[in-house]
């Protein structure tokens, strides 16, 4: 097979680019040049298994996660995607729901073990690894809408937030939504468990209306995890007391997954309209909407 | 937009397998082996299934010829092809190989074979993306500043990348890449030295430090920038070649001129130039090694003062002035070659010179140096091997191809930049980095660059030589089904139309 290896490049601004097939990882750590060049060495040679690995597991990670049994998995990523999607498994979820996230967190993780950084993000696509030292901060710029750039808030992160992952999901997105969100933004203790939520959230930001058009998941892809489930292609003019009504759903779903610890704060965006999740003094105040 | 050339849809088994019945294909582009449905792309967004061909979704560049000065493109109104909004003539769009992509292995045929009539005679120009593991660039910095030794060791990120190799008249040359720093040393050099090549090639600045001597930023077409500081001018010539031009209007205004020069210092009086004019001898010593009356070499040492030498005082270059011929009263100017550091003295009763006001007259001159100094440029030429079995996506008798290389009969261009090719065996070629459109290059994690890459020949020979005959497309079939999703550019007016024989 004559598969593009990973690919390695610098962007402007001291940061790293990791591409591989479907993973587009930019990096960018502070430190001194000497743990720089070990963070962003031990970053480039944990890539180079990264995707091999989750495709030789990608059959069980496209499983719906059910019953009392941990499916094992090979590779540390797939474990960090079965770990953090496992608490959802109420509801339809595969360990796929938080794959970004999970892969985020891999690259963070080794880069520490190889060096002290100062701060450090590792940004999958949307779905961000953080690290922040004590004393240091880190501000993270919340769009709600992918079609019009501007920056509603931002989301500061210091050592003292708990705050290992932020990550985005709705039906915009690069993957599937069963839901109307535009953008539900999570901050949560990892990328993976953010990435998982992010997800879930967005599912139940939900209606039954005409103006929202879904189709069969396999119908778009063929390999795609959710199978026959309906996903979301299309959200035309929705009446405001619908929009409203979905919002409250989501909102409510992530207020259960606040006081179950599984993140730290949520934002919900859809047509305009927010809610937002999480404690009343902290990060999240600090978005000025 | 249907994609119906049939040469086109056979160009998807290239790339990815069609799969059942539903017009499912199988991307081959990385491990994940997508499936991917028609109209929709794979995990990734750079391959997308379009009516069941498998294309890359970064588009190729097609440059545009354009007969009128400016940037905009010229619509021609005869023939013209609409395409939102934007027209193009398929005889005057080159397709290049920016974009194009690779066929590996490289015995399929190249992912363009595109045949266009050009004065009459009906051309095929073969284009694709090289992989080019021999290739680096070669920089030429103007400047007589010292920036390392011969042979140095130049580095990035502490990684070697190249050497300082000959210097040439009023500029440094430097080597970067080639085979051995990309494959043949640690993979952390390999990679640093391809991220260098890439960044330079691409017209970015690249900030290089030699052992021994200093840091250097490069940006092709920019003044280098030598331990953070900006380079203006390249010297007007060396120290004799500066008492040369100058001579005759600094005569009657000075009794002196020393100019200052790593090279070749000059003195006035000494010179052949001063002697022709007559000029009494002034009986100053400067240090060095005389070579030949009033030129001296080695006067100092390398480094970042005057004229391109470590000499911050200009006085301390006179090794001793003769009490029997110079007298008080002697006026001595000393001046670099690139007129931007000039000092004026008189000489006291002891014979000591003594700084003093710069007459108008002397400033004139010393000004005109600088004017005639030409503004100190980076130039990146990218070099380039095209000999291995590159040539095979080209014809099925790669050493046909090098031979009409050789002859001239098949031109070689990158990105439509003409290329100097290198005389004897094999396709060796050097192209000016800023005549190719932006980001032209790319890389693969070998280390190895990617370069676009086209031969143009005239298609009998192409067909008589082994040429992929069955592949060969009509550029207006390129132009109408790609016309919408490439990129397309003006043509660079500087560089000479690909098609063009003897170009």
């Amino acid at each position: 097979m004559n598969w593009q290896g990973p690919q390695v490049g610098e962007l402007p601004g001291g940061r790293l680019h990791l591409q591989h097939g479907p993973i587009d990882l930019v990096i960018k750590a502070e430190s001194d040049a000497d743990s720089l060049r070990k963070a962003y060495a031990a970053a480039t040679l944990r890539f180079q298994t990264v995707l091999g690995q989750l495709a030789a597991e990608l059959p069980l990670l496209r499983c719906p996660l059910t019953g009392e049994t941990l499916p094992l998995a090979a590779s540390p990523v797939a474990r960090r995607m079965i770990a953090a999607c496992w608490p959802h498994r109420a509801r339809f979820i595969t360990p796929m729901a938080a794959v970004a996230g999970a892969v985020a967190d891999e690259i963070r993780d080794v880069m520490l073990e190889s060096a002290s950084l100062r701060t450090l993000y590792v940004n999958n696509g949307g779905d961000i690894a953080v690290h922040v030292a004590p004393g240091e901060n880190l501000r993270i710029g919340v769009v709600p809408d992918p079609g019009t750039p501007t920056q509603m808030g931002q989301i500061t992160v210091d050592s003292g937030s708990g705050i290992g992952g932020i990550a985005t999901s709705g039906w915009r997105g690069r993957s599937f939504s069963l839901g109307v969100a535009d953008a539900v933004t999570v901050v949560a203790p990892s990328a993976a468990a953010a990435d998982a939520a992010a997800t879930m959230i967005a599912n139940a930001v939900s209606v039954n209306h005409s103006a929202v058009r879904r189709a069969p998941a396999f119908s778009l892809d063929p390999d795609s995890d959710l199978g026959d489930l309906a996903v979301t292609v299309g959200v035309d003019a929705l009446p405001t007391s619908l929009r409203r009504e979905a919002l409250d759903a989501g909102l409510h779903h992530a207020q259960g997954l606040a006081s179950a610890r599984l993140i730290l704060g949520a934002v919900l965006t859809l047509r305009g309209e927010t809610r937002i999740c999480g404690p009343k003094a902290g990060y999240l105040e600090r978005l000025d909407s | 937009m249907a994609l119906t050339d049939t040469h086109l849809t056979e160009r998807s088994a290239k790339f990815g397998a069609a799969e059942g019945n539903e017009g499912i294909i199988r991307c081959d582009a990385c491990p994940v082996l997508c499936r991917i449905r028609p109209g929709r792309s794979g995990a990734c967004a750079r391959y997308a299934n379009q009516d069941g061909m498998l294309v890359r979704t970064d588009p190729v560049v097609l440059l545009q010829q354009a007969v009128e000065t400016g940037q905009s493109l010229v619509p021609f109104a005869e023939g013209a092809i609409e395409w939102d909004g934007a027209i193009l003539n398929p005889a005057r769009t080159f397709v290049t190989g920016i974009g194009a992509g690779t066929t590996y292995p490289d015995y399929k045929p190249a992912p363009f074979i595109v045949s266009q009539e050009h004065d009459g005679v009906d051309t095929v120009t073969v284009v694709t993306e090289g992989i080019f593991s021999y290739c680096g660039v070669k920089v030429k910095i103007d400047t007589d500043r010292h920036l390392g030794p011969e042979a140095a060791a130049i580095r990035v990120a502490g990684e070697q990348v190249g050497h300082v190799t000959t210097a040439e008249y009023g500029s440094q040359m430097l080597s970067l890449g080639g085979v051995r720093h990309l494959t043949g040393g640690s993979r952390k050099e390999g990679n640093v030295t391809c991220d260098t090549l890439l960044r330079l090639c691409n017209g970015e600045a690249v900030e290089l430090t030699i052992d021994g001597g200093h840091a250097v930023i490069v940006e092709a077409g920019k003044p280098p920038i030598v331990d953070g500081k900006p380079e203006s001018r390249m010297r007007v010539g060396c120290g004799s070649a500066t008492v040369g031009i100058f001579a005759k209007q600094w005569l009657g205004q000075v009794d002196e001129v020393i100019v200052v020069d790593d090279h070749i210092t000059g003195v006035l009086t000494e010179h052949q130039a001063g002697r022709v004019l007559d000029m009494r001898p002034a009986g100053i010593r400067v240090r060095g090694r005389k070579s030949t009356p009033g030129r001296y070499f080695q006067v100092a040492n390398p480094g970042m003062g005057w004229g391109g030498t470590d000499i911050t005082d200009p006085l301390s270059i006179i090794q001793r002035i003769d009490p029997a011929v110079a007298w008080p009263g002697l006026r001595l100017l000393l001046t670099s070659t690139t007129g931007e550091d000039a000092q004026w003295c008189v000489l006291d009763k002891d014979l000591v010179p003594q700084p003093a006001a710069m007459p108008a007259g002397v400033r004139t001159v010393v000004d005109r140096i600088g004017d005639n100094c030409e503004p100190s440029v980076c130039t990146v030429l990218f070099m380039a091997g095209a000999g291995g079995s590159l040539r095979a996506g080209v014809t099925e008798n790669p050493v046909l191809l090098t031979r009409s290389v050789q002859d001239g009969t098949t031109r070689v261009t990158l990105g439509g930049a003409p290329a100097m090719l290198w005389p004897g065996g094999g396709i060796t070629v050097m192209v000016d980095v800023t005549r190719l459109p932006k980001n032209a290059f790319g890389y693969v994690p070998t280390p190895a660059l990617v370069a676009p890459i086209e031969f143009t020949l005239p298609r009998a020979l192409y067909e008589a030589n082994g040429g992929h005959g069955a592949e060969i497309i009509p550029v207006s079939e390129v132009v109408r089904t790609f016309g919408g999703a490439a990129r397309i550019e003006p043509m660079p007016l500087r560089n000479p139309w690909p098609l063009k024989a003897g170009g």
